[in-house]
């Protein structure tokens, strides 16, 4: 892929729920800087697979994980590595917004506390900083003492964005971020997204193919827990090798 | 009559296929069938209706009961020096009934009683709603349900039989029945309540609010104390005021265990005798229509008045907290 730096890659990936085979030898490679998109029709595994670029879905219980993944060169599945670490540099935003049931500011300043930063000028200045980059900052620097679960959905994903960017994460896995939003919020969050991928590597699942061709720059076709094809954007939805990719993205099925 | 209606609304249906068929709209049927069921609906209504709103009716009869027994004493006696009376001497000459060591003992071996449940409690809805495994719940969760079906004359039982001579030897007091004693015994039985509600009210807390915090680093301890003990926070007070108040009603238990004197006590050592175990103990040989009689009687209307607060207090904050977390008010 035209001499790019990886900065995750998944090799041999296999996972089961029990004896339900969710993901089938997945071999992806994410590359810095740039938005990978993951498509495909409900139940094939794409939030298995984004939940394993940072180990969330160790909460699952009976679960299997074959194969490797890597973080720039650390292997994340390695049993010495604490999830915490991986996920301190994997940040995650959720399909439905969901901030803490704490004001605004708190709600950022959260994960800084639970990571062992205490220096309150320190925390106030990610908290501005953090909250500025996801474009919020306008609509809540009056209220940052009110809760967040009120704010609106699309204000809350956006907060919760910006939860994620205040421990300076280095990857952001999106799962299905707009899902549950107007198109007003899914265009901010979008440019918001565009704007990001200048400093962080971004991995968004989405049901939305407008979304994928507008955003992201490479894609990955996923159907009942096979990778049937991974490309650029580009190529997979003007000239997708694989005719079964053709059909889902000219809504033949899914 | 019955027969009746049932005819009518064949009849209807009948009617209703013919229209149907005959081309009108759809609308027009329904109208039929609902005119001819309506008397039968109203009846089911009616019915359940009656049958829900018959605890309102109890509740009514209960609180006119106590009141209408209970009130007649304060012709004799002051309100203020019934309730904050120290001498409660009710078959004397000239009788007394000042209950304070009948409150002060209620209140006194209740909250004993609330540093063995609360720990107890609480402690065990965070092991079986975080750490647990799901065998572990599965066996855990029936048992504490079976601990709070025990009859509580065995948990007095086993307060007179085993724990007072227990306490007794160890502390070397003269007596084990004592208010330590009904303090122990009472935390043991309002631990499954104050467990079973702490647990609702951990599970209650949205998994994505674990899942945020563990997506920015957070451990599961860390999780625990900052994000999901404050979120079910106002359901565990729940569960505190849930057992206490079941601790200041229950009355077999105390009765046995708690030694019976009514003192103001000034140390856990000391017999009391609670509100509960004063009734119960003295209802049998109160001459009906008596001064002892309705004294009884207006103690029960304390009673009644604490713990209704108690579970009043426990809704309001329980809202507070659905509110809080988002879940229909
Ligand atoms: N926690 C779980 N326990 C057991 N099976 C699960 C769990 N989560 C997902 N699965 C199963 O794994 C498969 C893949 O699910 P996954 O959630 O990854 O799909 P998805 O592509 O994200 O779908 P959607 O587009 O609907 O979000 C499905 O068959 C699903 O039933
Ligand atoms: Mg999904």
């Amino acid at each position: 892929m035209d001499n790019l730096v990886m900065k995750m890659r998944a090799h041999g990936v296999d996972f089961f729920y029990g004896k339900n085979h969710a993901l089938k030898n997945i071999n992806l490679n994410v590359a810095v800087n740039k938005v990978t998109a993951i498509i495909g029709p409900s139940g094939c595994g794409k939030s298995t697979f984004i939940r394993l670029l940072n180990r969330m879905n160790e909460m699952v219980p009976n679960t299997t994980l074959t194969g490797k993944i890597y973080l720039d060169c650390l292997d994340i599945l390695s049993p010495c590595i604490d999830p915490a670490d991986v996920r301190r540099r994997v940040g995650m935003v959720f399909q439905k917004p969901n901030p803490f049931p704490k004001n605004i500011f708190e709600n950022i300043s959260y994960g800084l506390e639970v990571n062992g930063i205490k220096n309150k000028q320190l925390i106030e200045e990610r908290v501005v900083t953090s909250l500025k980059r996801s474009a919020i900052w306008e609509e809540v620097k009056d209220r940052l003492h009110d809760s967040a679960l009120r704010l609106s959905g699309g204000q809350q994903q956006r907060l919760c964005i910006a939860r994620c960017l205040a421990i300076q994460p280095e990857v952001l896995l999106f799962d299905e971020p707009c899902a549950s939003l107007d198109p007003i919020s899914t265009r901010k969050i979008e440019e918001l997204i565009l704007e990001l991928k200048k400093d962080y590597t971004i991995v968004i699942v989405t049901h939305n193919m407008q979304q994928a061709a507008r955003i992201s720059d490479y894609t990955g076709f996923f159907l009942l827990g096979d990778m049937i094809e991974f490309d650029k954007t580009d190529k997979i939805f003007k000239a997708p090798s694989d005719s079964r990719t053709e059909d889902y993205i000219t809504g033949r099925f899914g | 009559m019955n027969s009746d209606m049932l005819a009518s609304n064949k009849s209807s249906h009948g009617k209703g296929a013919l229209r149907s068929s005959s081309g009108l709209p759809y609308g027009k049927i329904n109208v039929y069938m609902t005119s001819s069921f309506r008397i039968k609906e109203k009846l089911i209504q009616g019915l359940f209706g009656t049958l829900a709103f018959s605890s309102l009716i109890f509740l009514v009869g209960i609180v006119f009961v106590l009141f209408k027994e209970g009130l007649p004493i304060f012709q004799d006696v002051k309100i203020s020096d019934f309730l904050f009376g120290k001498f409660w001497y009710p078959t004397y000459d000239p009788a007394e009934f000042g209950i304070l060591p009948l409150i002060v003992a209620s209140f006194f071996v209740s909250l004993g009683a609330m540093f063995v449940c609360v720990p107890l409690g609480i402690g065990s809805a965070l092991y079986i709603n975080e750490i647990a495994s799901h065998k572990q719940k599965m066996i855990l969760k029936p048992l504490i349900e079976i601990l709070a079906s025990v009859p509580s004359i065995i948990y007095g039982f086993f307060a007179m039989a085993i724990l007072a001579p227990f306490l007794q030897k160890t502390f070397n007091i003269p007596i084990g029945l004592c208010a330590l004693n009904a303090s122990i015994i009472l935390g043991i039985m309002a631990t499954p309540t104050v467990c079973s509600i702490a647990e609702d009210a951990l599970s209650y807390v949205p998994r994505s609010f674990r899942e945020a915090s563990f997506a920015v680093g957070a451990t599961r301890w860390q999780t625990l104390i900052k994000v999901v003990i404050p979120a079910a926070g106002s359901g565990i007070s729940t569960a505190i005021i849930l057992g206490m108040s079941r601790a200041i009603g229950e009355t077999m238990t105390v009765l046995m265990a708690a030694g019976g004197a009514a003192m103001i006590p000034t140390s856990a050592f000391d017999p009391v005798r609670p509100m509960t175990a004063a009734i119960a103990a003295e209802m049998g040989e109160a001459p009906m229509g008596g001064d002892h009689y309705h004294a009884l009687f207006a103690i029960a209307l304390v009673l009644f008045i604490v713990t209704f607060l108690f579970n009043i207090l426990a809704e309001i904050i329980s809202r507070r907290f659905r509110i809080k977390l988002g879940l229909s008010g």
